[in-house]
């Protein structure tokens, strides 16, 4: 084993508490004025664009980065608590959350200047959706079989091809994507991938939507037709983004998202079973507080040795094994915790309405954002099986 | 400075244990004898009472110290009654009780169990499986009547006991106390009761449990290096890594979940609502972590792992009884469903957000 598991004992500082009280109450203002209904996860406008603009102006987007990309130069763990109240909530936050998790980090380290400059502030007010463009028709965990190509012709690229399963590209301003700009050589078969900044409004680009069994609507299949993107909207090394991905995938991998996604019908579970549950109600419930306990415990240490400069890129990908396992169980147990309820309790319509939503959804949570199989892949190769 | 004295205090505990108790080692030997000089190194270097103050005998070490030698004893699956005599010093240190040289036990070991401290001041009542009481010299007893809880020193050899073991073949008794009078005994203070040894107790088992899961990590991801089928090791295939990674998602969760009540426990010294949770959280999914990492563990080493031969079982089977200590897991379970519930769901995220 390269090194053994290591999970530092964090506790949030006093001033994530602070920032806690205001999230808190901001959030329920919101309920108040009717922005969303805590009850109700999977109604209402998922990407709410006044919203984020209002979290933008809080401060509570791009909260890591420089203050001269408007960011606010606050810790992981204040982020943390930000990110862990609003999922509680079920406050609706896909408009900004990718660009906040992911892709603003990825234009940090890899865009000019003045890409920085123009896209990151914009971020930060809460004014731009992103999207992520890895997988295509015939390549999905398999990324690097990636086969949409990105030719290089005066002052840029010419992209041409599809990308699949890209939730939010309805609605994205700018995609982050992969696309091929050499083939893979025989001793690499990562090599020749390069990573784009596209903006979405590019002629050449078409976005199909595709439902989900929900009946939601996240993903989208994407076309480029031509679509041409400028030399200075290439992120990183030309051929050479499979350097890239790794160290980002702990802070992907790892946040309060990655188990709290079905807490709800928690919260309705105890509801229900009132101050004095049989025992059998109450064993399975202790087992599903040691559980959530457990993970997010696991889940701060990661973020707290993010901000300490360490890459605890197993134990963050450990964190979405359990915690995707879990928050997918999660609904079935509660399911069968219910067997025993008094016929009359007051919140049965709510509780079999999130239950139906949660256990419908359930499938897509250990697939989104790297599959188990490929998660325990990287921990085998953590442990040093590969 | 604590977490450096911590480090520390493993260092010299993991010196030891290599040197006198190599599971590897211990598996072979015929009989007993490995112990008496374990013992003396591990009493040489102030462990056993590591969490009694120096004017009541003991080496007055931090909670963090001794809960880092007890991962570290659980890393060596240690059977001697290290943790034991470590919970009952720190037992009658709380009462103000000073602790004899040598090994201890604690009463109760099971949170259904209780003595009772008659008028007479003889202890009186039966206390099931309790570790290590045929190899102790002392026990450390809490005990209760109408003005609330004492705490009792007695000597093993006047109180009556069963020949039982774990399936790890640790001694683990019925202790029957028919007025026995104890050698020296003391009110408990304020916080000192059945439920707050329990959850002393539970935190103790997390890290031993959390230890003996790191050992088996490194013991299976080495064999399945090195074991050769179809012309492979057994850790290229799949369905092997994929069963490696699960065991490492025991391990991990295990670790974070003991070592967050440890240090609950070692920096607020108070068995409040928040050391509650974590306690109950850590036993509670340390012993799932305990079921399934040795089913996992002997799934990967197949026939060998399950030889007499092989050291495997001494991890394997000692974390599994480990379980049953201080209650298990089911009972944790529904003290915590009912905490949860009687709070009610309001109460419930500020109460984990709070950890």
């Amino acid at each position: 084993m390269s090194a053994a598991l290591q999970f530092d004992q964090i506790r949030l500082p006093p001033e994530c508490e602070a920032l806690r009280k205001d999230v808190r109450a901001f959030l329920s203002d919101e309920i108040a004025k009717g922005t969303f209904d805590p009850y109700r996860p999977g109604h209402g406008d998922s990407h709410d664009r006044a919203f984020s603009k209002r979290i933008g102006a809080k401060g509570w987007i791009g909260m890591t980065w420089p203050r001269k990309y408007g960011g606010h130069e606050r810790t992981f763990l204040e982020r943390y608590v930000v990110t862990e109240e609003f999922r509680v909530a079920n406050a609706p936050v896909r408009l900004h959350f990718v660009a906040d998790r992911q892709s603003g980090p990825i234009l940090l380290k890899y865009a000019p200047e003045h890409v920085k400059a123009d896209i990151l502030p914009r971020i930060c007010r809460g004014e731009l959706c992103f999207v992520i463009g890895m997988s295509e028709p015939g390549s999905g965990s398999d990324l690097f079989a990636a086969k949409t190509k990105a030719t290089k012709v005066d002052g840029g690229f010419r992209i041409n091809g599809s990308k699949i399963w890209t939730s939010n590209a309805h609605v994205a301003d700018y995609m982050l994507g992969l696309f091929r700009t050499s083939p893979p050589l025989k001793e690499n078969r990562r090599h020749g991938l390069t990573q784009f900044l596209v903006d979405m409004r590019t002629p050449g680009i078409t976005v199909n939507p595709i439902y989900q069994m929900t009946g939601q609507h996240d993903f989208n299949e994407v076309i480029f037709d031509d679509a041409f993107v400028p030399d200075d909207h290439v992120m990183g090394e030309i051929d050479g983004a499979w350097k890239q991905a790794t160290s980002e995938l702990a802070y992907e991998r790892s946040g309060p998202e990655r188990f709290l996604e079905t807490f709800y019908v928690m919260l309705e579970l105890i509801r229900a079973l009132g101050p004095e549950p049989d025992i059998r109600s109450a064993e399975g419930l202790g087992r599903l507080v040691a559980q959530l306990h457990t993970l997010r415990r696991m889940s701060v240490s990661v973020a707290g040795m993010l901000q300490a400069g360490k890459e605890p890129v197993v134990e963050g990908s450990i964190v979405k094994d359990l915690g995707t396992i879990w928050e997918q169980k999660l609904p079935h147990r509660v399911r069968e915790l219910t067997a025993f309820l008094a016929p009359e309790i007051s919140n049965r319509a709510t509780l079999e309405e999130q239950l139906a939503f949660a256990t419908a959804i359930a499938p897509k949570l250990t697939i989104q954002g790297g599959t188990t199989e490929i998660l325990r892949g990287i921990i085998a190769r953590g442990l040093g099986l590969r | 400075m604590t977490a450096e004295s911590a480090h520390i205090a493993a260092e010299v505990a993991a010196r030891i244990f290599a040197d006198l108790a190599d599971p590897q080692t211990i598996n072979r030997a015929k009989d007993g004898v490995w112990k008496a000089p374990l013992w003396q190194a591990l009493a040489d270097a102030g462990l056993p009472l590591a969490w009694v103050p120096e004017n009541l005998n003991g080496s007055g070490a931090s909670l963090a110290d001794g809960f880092a030698v007890l991962g570290t004893a659980g890393r060596f699956a240690v059977a001697v009654p290290l943790a034991e005599t470590l919970i009952a010093g720190w037992l009658l240190a709380r009462a103000g009780l000073k602790a004899p040289q040598g090994t201890m036990t604690i009463v109760p070991a099971r949170p259904l169990d209780r003595v009772k401290l008659g008028i007479d001041g003889t202890l009186s009542g039966r206390a099931l499986g309790v570790p290590f009481a045929a190899d102790a010299k002392h026990i450390a007893v809490l005990a209760e009547n109408d003005a609330g809880s004492h705490v009792a020193l007695v000597a093993t050899n006047g109180c009556r006991l069963d020949e039982g073991q774990t399936s790890a073949g640790d001694a683990l008794n019925v202790v029957s106390f028919e007025r026995v009078k104890p050698l020296r005994s003391a009110k408990a203070p304020p916080g000192v009761d059945v439920a707050s040894l329990m959850l002393m107790g539970s935190v103790v088992r997390s890290l031993q449990t959390a230890g003996a899961l790191e050992a088996i990590l490194l013991l299976s991801v080495a064999y399945a290096n090195e074991r050769v089928a179809f012309e492979r090791p057994i850790g290229k295939f799949q369905a092997v890594q994929q069963n490696l990674a699960r065991l490492a998602g025991e391990v991990a969760a295990a670790l974070a979940v003991s070592g967050s009540a440890a240090d609950t426990i070692a920096q607020n010294k108070i068995f409040d609502n928040a050391a509650f949770l974590e306690a109950a959280s850590a036993k509670i999914r340390c012993a799932e972590a305990a079921t399934e990492g040795a089913s996992i563990a002997h799934q990967v080493f197949g026939a060998i792992g399950f030889t007499r031969e092989h050291a495997l079982h001494r991890f394997t089977l000692r974390m599994l009884a480990w379980r049953d200590d201080f209650g298990n897991e089911s009972y944790w379970a529904v003290e915590l469903g009912k905490h949860v519930a009687r709070c009610g769901a309001d109460e419930f995220w500020p109460m984990v957000a709070s950890r």
